[in-house]
Formats: structure tokens, C-alpha cells, sequence
């Protein structure tokens, strides 16, 4: 959206400089090519100002570590902190070690966008990992558009954006829910959905998606009820009792926060067995069940692309460095292995663009792929999201999920989806 | 006038002239030259807070209401300037990959086909300028005549206030299609075609801001220095003595209430132009409570003093969370609790009790000027 003019004479020069490693490449052969990847000059790698130096490459971090959200966003500071610390011990970015500004967003929007403006306009920070909720980023994405900074968002969220100046590493609504909807027609049988959502735009676009989907895609797909709380309700004994009172298949819960406590010891407390009665959730992950306690809601189904219990190598990797790093009781949620993709996309972005410019970057992000990420594969679509596998998982008593369904392939972001609005 | 004739130049006491001066000549010049832009909007947007602590200065120094929600009147005011701007920000051509262009994209997300009612009068910059003052004046109005007609004060009123302040939150996030929801309005970008992101707009905006903060305070020495100003103070003290000498006590109240209503939603409708979007996290308890606070310690009995005590609160905000990400929750509340303890005349307190008499044995003129004119309320 932000249109900066590019200087009219970079391109010349970039051109020139590439003809002259072009024609250099054949008689330097690798020492000219580990050459270039211990330290190219500064002024090639930064034409635009950024925090970068012959060593050290500025970037920042920006969630809350105080306020209401700090309970979910510290999985996230800990994930960015852990895969920039692991990225500095092979060697850094383009042969310079990534030095962390955090600043914090205190669960309040506009002091992000006040974070936001500091870390690109005083500290030039060459990219943010930061923003949680949908309200956190949508203060701050002028922000980036007017500065040109770049930003790595974790957090699974509603689509309807799409940014020069943002990857999104999390999955937008399609990606989350419409395998999730198949998977529970198809092995469940269900038909009947009951819709519930805290009220703001992720559950209610997603919910809305759900619609959609249930009822245009779904034989004898039908939503029987939809209804929304404000953030941090804790009274849900009426709709549990409309919910005892229509008996769903399926309970398609999209309660954030705090909230979640409340909802599944009153689920519970009614009487409502999850092992008979058909919960699917897409914002449960095992930081909530952290505090909603595993006993609580075992037998629930989520549907999201990433549990701790995923069993390949990259997973079990990592789940030990983070537990290495951050304590053995940490547990790692879906937005956590998603902020840990940030750091990394980028380092493989800048290495594949040869520059830290934003214009660069945000141009050869297409494509990259990042084939060490604890959910396996993943790799960057034209629209900067990512194309990652949806699974869902069955809480298990001890916090975590048991993964029973994952997508065949991975499924394409789809942030503006047709038919869906 | 006759008392104070020496003193007094209009309704101005010398010192409270030389303390305005002061005031223009830091937020005008020194400000300007020792810091960067991007500071300077830091400064600005801490500016459209000292709207309303100079509100509340009048409404609870004076006129003894304290008020927990002046967050609704700021917010308010914001959300009219935010209504404008995102309007223009909406024009079809900007709007074209939405499934209705030209209207803001969240009502397009919500599924709204049409802009509603009661945002068509926001087409229009006067009509806009007159709802900033006039929807906030007119909500205090009718919340003011409600309560104090019936003799509704103290803790009572400001728990009312608190109350309306987390149902018009609530109203807002819960009206998404209409409001933004949660997110607010954001991506504002130009106002009247000129774009207010840039640097020289920002500066344009930060010297408005300023004018118009001087001339608001210049508004509340003269009605502090008018008769309406010492019957508020009189209500204040004694309301009983006041009703029975054949006054109006709710009408005062009223007035004042709106008065500072109106103040604060300036300033929100200034702080929407220099920062870019309007939320809902500024009409909540919270917010209101943190504009008490400016107010507090900038000394509530001193309209001058709400000006620094907001520029000091803020400022601290900045650089504690800068500094100490973790922990500078902690220290702001300590700073609260501290000048709370030690002054419970906040900033003017220190002044008056210490700095200008050091001052005056310094010059060797008379002890006049106290900043702590008013005394203390008989609370």
C-alpha cells in the first residue's frame, strides 16, 4: 500500500555490482563464494539506512510481557529469543550476529503502534517479530506500511490482509478451519454445529467461514446456533444449557483467553462428557489448556497446524533446545513453534535476497522455504503466508494432544477466500 | 476587581501569566528544537491527555465531581475526528478489492453493504468539527442532568461514570460493523486530502495541538477567575450554603461537567489526528482512571500543573517501558504511590510549597503567587 519510489539508481548499481560478481565468480570459484557468506560489505547488503553494521544486524521484538496478554505472547518472546540465539551460534545472518531490541506492548494497541514507530524510525530495526492479537497488529501495520519496516506475525488469525510488509507465519482462517470441518463430516459424521466465539473479528470471520462452509459444503450440513461473549465473560450456564437442549454433533468452540477456563469447568461441571459429545476448537492450545487444566477437557478435538507431541525430528529438536533454554515445565502452543518460524524465514529470505533492504526482502519472500520448522515443511506463498499442514489433535488429561489427523498436503493461505464472505 | 487590581492583568494574576509564558515557551520552542520527530509526536499525542486533565482540573479541582470516565468523552470525540478520516481513507478507488467499495473496510468484513445513518454526517469536515464538541457536550449533558438533578455525587457519580464508560466499550466492541470493534478504526491517512503521516504534517499538527492547548487553559483560568468559578468552589465546599442562597447547584454542575467533557474531546480528536487511529482502549476504565491520575499528580487545584503532571506521567511511561520492559509497571505505580504520599498537591504542591519561595528569597519580592490558590477543599 505504501508507495516508496525507489532511488532511480539502485537498480543500475545493483545491476552492475551483480555483472561484477557474475564475471568475477569464475576465477575466484568457493573462495569467493565463502568469502561472500562470511561478511559481504555493509554498504552492498544495506542501501537504506537500517541498523546494520559490519557485525551485527538489529532487529526487534515487540509483544506484551506485561497486561493481559502476556500470559500467551511470552511463548512467543521465548521462541524468537530461542531461534535468534541458535541462528548467532551457526554464524548469524549474512556473517552478522542479530542483536534483540524488545520493547513492550503492554496488552495496549496503541502503545504497539508507539513501540512499532520507535523500533523502525529511532532504532532502524532491519525486522520486528512481534504482535499478537488481531487488534495489536492491525494498530501497527500502518505503521510498518508508512516506515517500510518488516514484521513477522505468529499468531493464527482471521485473513482479510495481506501486506508487503508482513509475513504472516500463522494460518489464516481457511487454513485452520476448512480441514478441521472435512475431517469432523467425514469420520464423526457430523451434520448439526453449534457455533460459539468471544466477541471480536477472529472468531466472528471465522465462525463466519465455518458458515459457510458447514452449510455450502457439508451434505446436510446445518448450523443450529451461533453465539458470541464479550472477552473475559465467565458465565456460560444458559448456553450450555441451549446446547443440552438442541445436542449438536458438533461443538465448534472459538472462545479466547481467560474465558476458556471458565467454559470447559462449566461444560464439564453440567455434565457434558467430552468423549460422548463432539467438541472442536480452534483456539485451544497447550498454553490454555496449561490453565484450564488437562482434565478438564480431554477428549476435546483442536485443529490447528502444530502440538508439542508432533513426532518427527525437527519437533523433537526443537521441544528439547526450547525446554533446554526456557525450563522443563514450559509448554509449546501453536503460535510459540509459529514465532519460532520468524526469525528463521528471515535469515533465509535476507541470505536469498543477498541484502537486509525491506524492498529486497519483502520481493524474495515468495518461495522461501524453511525445511527445518518443528511442523515440518514450510514455505512462503505470493500472498506472505505460509503453506503449512493443518492437523488436529485430542487433548489428552496431561495437557497435551494426541495428533490423529494431519492434511495429505500442505494447504494453501487463502486470506481473501471466494464464496466465503 | 478592584482587590486584586495591582496583581491582576484581565482575569490573569501576574504569575499565572509568567507561568503560562513558561509553559508556551517549552512546549512551543524547547520541545521542538531538542527533540526528533519522532519524539515530538510522543510529546503531541501526551498533549491531547493534558485536554483533559485541564477538564478535570475544573470538574473535580474546582468543581469537587470527580469523574471516572472521562475516557468516554475523549474517545468519543476521537471516534468522530476517526469517523471523518476513515471515510476519506474509504474512497471507492482506495476500496476497490472489497466486496462493496467505498465504504471502510471493516464494515465490508462484516458484511455491511451500506455506510450506516449515523455515519453519513462524517462526509462533511464542519459537520465532523461540530460533532467533536457537540456529541460528547450533549452525552454529558444528558448523563449530568440525570445524576445531578437528583442530587447524585461524590463516590456515587464517579462509579456511575466508570459504569458508562465500560457499557459504551462494550457497545463499541460489540458493534464491530459499525465501529471497528476492537480494533478500532485505524489506517487513517489524509484529512482533506493532506496527508497527516508525513513529518511536516505531523509538526503542522503538533503546533495546532499546542495552540490549542494554550488557548484552553487560557478558557479555564477565566472561567476559574469568573463568578461561575467561585461558585464552584463554593459548591465544592460547602454545596448546601450554596443551594440555599438560591443557586442551581445541578445547572453548575452540569455546565461544568459538560465543559470538561468538551475539553477532553479536543483533545481525543487531536490525539486521532497526530497518532492515526482511535480504539476503544481509550474509552475504558482504564484509561479514565490513568487521566485522574495526570491530574492528580500534576496537582488538581492547578490548571498548569495537569499540563505537566501529564506531560511528567506520560513521559515516565515512555522511558521506564523502554528501558525496563519487565518491570516498568512497577515503577510507574511506585511513582504514583509516592507523589500521592509525599504530595498530595502533586507537582503545584512542590511548587508552591518549595520552589517559589525559594524563588521569592531569591528575588526578595513578596510571597505572592502561590500556585495553591484555591487551598485546600474542605474534603
Amino acid at each position: 500500500m505504501s508507495t516508496d519510489p525507489t532511488n532511480p539508481h539502485r537498480p543500475d548499481l545493483l545491476r552492475r555490482r551483480l555483472l561484477m560478481g557474475m564475471a568475477a565468480a569464475p576465477f575466484m570459484g568457493l573462495a569467493a563464494r565463502s568469502a561472500f557468506a562470511q561478511a559481504p560489505a555493509t554498504a552492498a547488503v544495506n542501501t537504506t539506512g537500517l541498523a546494520v553494521t559490519d557485525t551485527e544486524v538489529t532487529v526487534g521484538i515487540l509483544h506484551s510481557v506485561t497486561g493481559t496478554m502476556a500470559i500467551s505472547e511470552t511463548g512467543s518472546v521465548q521462541a524468537e529469543k530461542l531461534a535468534i540465539e541458535q541462528i548467532n551460534a551457526m554464524g548469524g545472518v549474512l556473517g552478522r550476529k542479530i542483536k534483540i531490541i524488545q520493547e513492550d506492548g503492554a496488552s495496549d494497541w496503541p502503545n504497539f503502534a508507539e513501540k512499532a514507530k520507535k523500533l523502525l524510525v529511532n532504532d532502524k530495526c532491519a525486522s520486528v517479530f512481534g504482535c499478537w492479537t488481531s487488534a495489536s497488529r492491525k494498530a501497527v501495520l500502518p505503521v510498518f506500511e508508512q516506515y517500510n519496516g518488516m514484521l513477522y506475525y505468529p499468531t493464527f488469525y482471521e485473513g482479510l490482509e495481506q501486506s508487503k510488509n508482513v509475513i504472516y507465519t500463522g494460518q489464516e482462517a481457511t487454513q485452520q478451519i476448512i480441514a478441521g470441518l472435512d475431517w469432523v463430516n467425514k469420520t464423526k459424521g457430523a451434520k448439526t454445529f453449534y457455533l460459539l466465539g468471544s466477541d471480536y473479528i477472529w472468531p466472528r470471520t471465522s465462525n463466519k467461514i465455518a458458515r459457510k462452509h458447514i452449510e455450502g459444503h457439508l451434505a446436510g450440513g446445518k448450523v443450529v446456533g451461533e453465539e458470541y461473549f464479550p472477552l473475559g465473560h465467565t458465565q456460560f450456564n444458559s448456553v450450555i444449557n441451549k446446547i443440552k437442549l438442541v445436542k449438536p454433533d458438533v461443538i465448534y468452540a472459538i472462545i479466547v483467553g481467560g474465558s476458556n477456563v471458565a467454559f470447559y469447568k462449566q461444560l464439564k461441571a453440567a455434565g457434558i462428557d467430552l468423549s460422548k459429545q463432539t467438541l472442536l476448537t480452534i483456539s485451544v492450545t497447550e498454553d490454555e489448556i496449561d490453565g484450564i487444566g488437562g482434565e478438564n477437557i480431554a477428549g476435546a478435538f483442536a485443529c490447528m497446524k502444530y502440538f508439542q507431541s508432533l513426532d518427527n525430528p525437527n519437533n523433537k529438536a526443537f521441544v528439547e533446545a526450547f525446554h533446554k533454554m526456557w525450563g522443563d515445565k514450559t509448554v509449546i502452543g501453536d503460535v510459540t513453534q509459529a514465532a519460532y518460524l520468524g526469525p528463521w524465514l528471515w535469515k533465509y529470505t535476507v541470505e536469498k535476497a543477498g541484502s537486509f533492504d525491506i524492498d529486497k526482502v519483502a520481493a524474495a519472500s515468495p518461495g522461501v522455504e524453511f525445511k527445518g520448522a518443528p511442523e515440518g515443511y514450510v514455505r512462503i506463498h505470493e500472498n506472505h503466508h505460509l503453506w503449512s499442514k493443518t492437523r488436529v489433535g485430542k487433548a489428552r488429561a496431561d495437557g497435551q494432544y494426541d495428533v490423529i489427523y494431519e492434511t495429505a498436503d500442505l494447504v494453501e493461505p487463502d486470506p481473501f477466500p471466494k464464496g466465503y464472505q | 476587581m478592584s482587590v486584586f487590581s495591582k496583581e491582576r492583568y484581565g482575569f490573569l494574576a501576574r504569575s499565572e501569566i509568567l507561568g503560562l509564558l513558561a509553559l508556551a515557551a517549552l512546549i512551543v520552542v524547547v520541545v521542538p528544537l531538542s527533540l526528533d520527530i519522532f519524539r515530538l509526536n510522543l510529546v503531541g499525542k501526551y498533549l491531547t491527555y493534558a485536554f483533559v486533565a485541564i477538564g478535570l482540573v475544573l470538574c473535580w479541582g474546582f468543581g469537587g465531581i470527580l469523574s471516572l470516565g472521562q475516557g468516554i468523552f475523549f474517545g468519543l470525540g476521537g471516534y468522530c475526528m476517526a469517523m471523518f478520516l476513515k471515510l476519506e481513507a474509504s474512497s471507492v478507488e482506495n476500496t476497490k478489492i472489497q466486496s462493496t467499495p467505498g465504504i471502510p473496510d471493516f464494515m465490508d468484513w462484516n458484511q455491511l453493504t451500506s455506510l450506516p445513518w449515523f455515519w453519513q454526517p462524517f462526509k462533511s469536515l464542519p459537520l465532523t468539527l461540530i460533532a467533536v464538541v457537540a456529541v460528547p457536550a450533549v452525552f454529558a449533558f444528558v448523563i449530568g442532568t440525570a445524576m445531578f438533578k437528583r442530587r447524585v455525587g461524590g463516590v456515587y457519580f464517579a462509579i456511575i461514570t466508570q459504569a458508562v464508560a465500560a457499557i459504551l466499550t462494550i457497545l463499541i466492541i460489540g458493534q464491530q460493523g459499525f465501529t471497528g470493534g476492537i480494533n478500532g478504526i485505524t489506517d487513517l491517512r489524509t484529512l482533506l486530502g493532506w496527508d497527516i503521516r508525513t513529518d511536516h504534517a505531523k509538526y503542522v499538527l503538533y503546533f495546532v495541538n499546542a495552540a490549542l492547548l494554550m488557548g484552553v487553559l487560557v478558557l479555564g483560568y477565566f472561567v476559574r477567575a469568573s463568578k461561575l468559578g467561585r461558585i464552584l468552589v463554593a459548591m465544592r465546599d460547602k454545596e448546601d450554603r450554596v443551594r440555599f442562597s438560591g443557586y442551581s447547584v445541578a445547572s453548575f454542575k452540569t455546565f461544568v461537567f459538560c465543559l470538561a467533557a468538551a475539553l477532553a474531546a479536543v483533545g481525543g480528536a487531536m490525539f486521532t489526528l497526530q497518532v492515526g487511529f482511535m480504539s476503544p482502549s481509550f474509552v475504558g476504565i482504564v484509561p479514565s482512571i490513568e487521566m485522574v491520575i495526570y491530574t492528580a499528580v500534576g496537582g488538581r487545584l492547578s490548571l498548569i500543573g495537569a499540563v505537566y503532571g501529564t506531560l511528567l506521567v506520560n513521559a515516565a511511561k515512555t522511558a521506564l517501558s523502554e528501558s525496563f520492559p519487565q518491570l516498568w509497571l512497577l515503577g510507574l505505580g511506585g511513582l504514583f504511590i509516592a507523589v500521592v504520599l509525599a504530595f498530595p498537591n502533586g507537582l503545584a504542591g512542590i511548587w508552591g510549597a518549595w520552589i517559589a519561595p525559594w524563588f521569592a528569597r531569591l528575588t526578595k519580592s513578596g510571597s505572592h503567587g502561590s500556585a495553591v490558590a484555591n487551598g485546600s477543599p474542605a474534603e
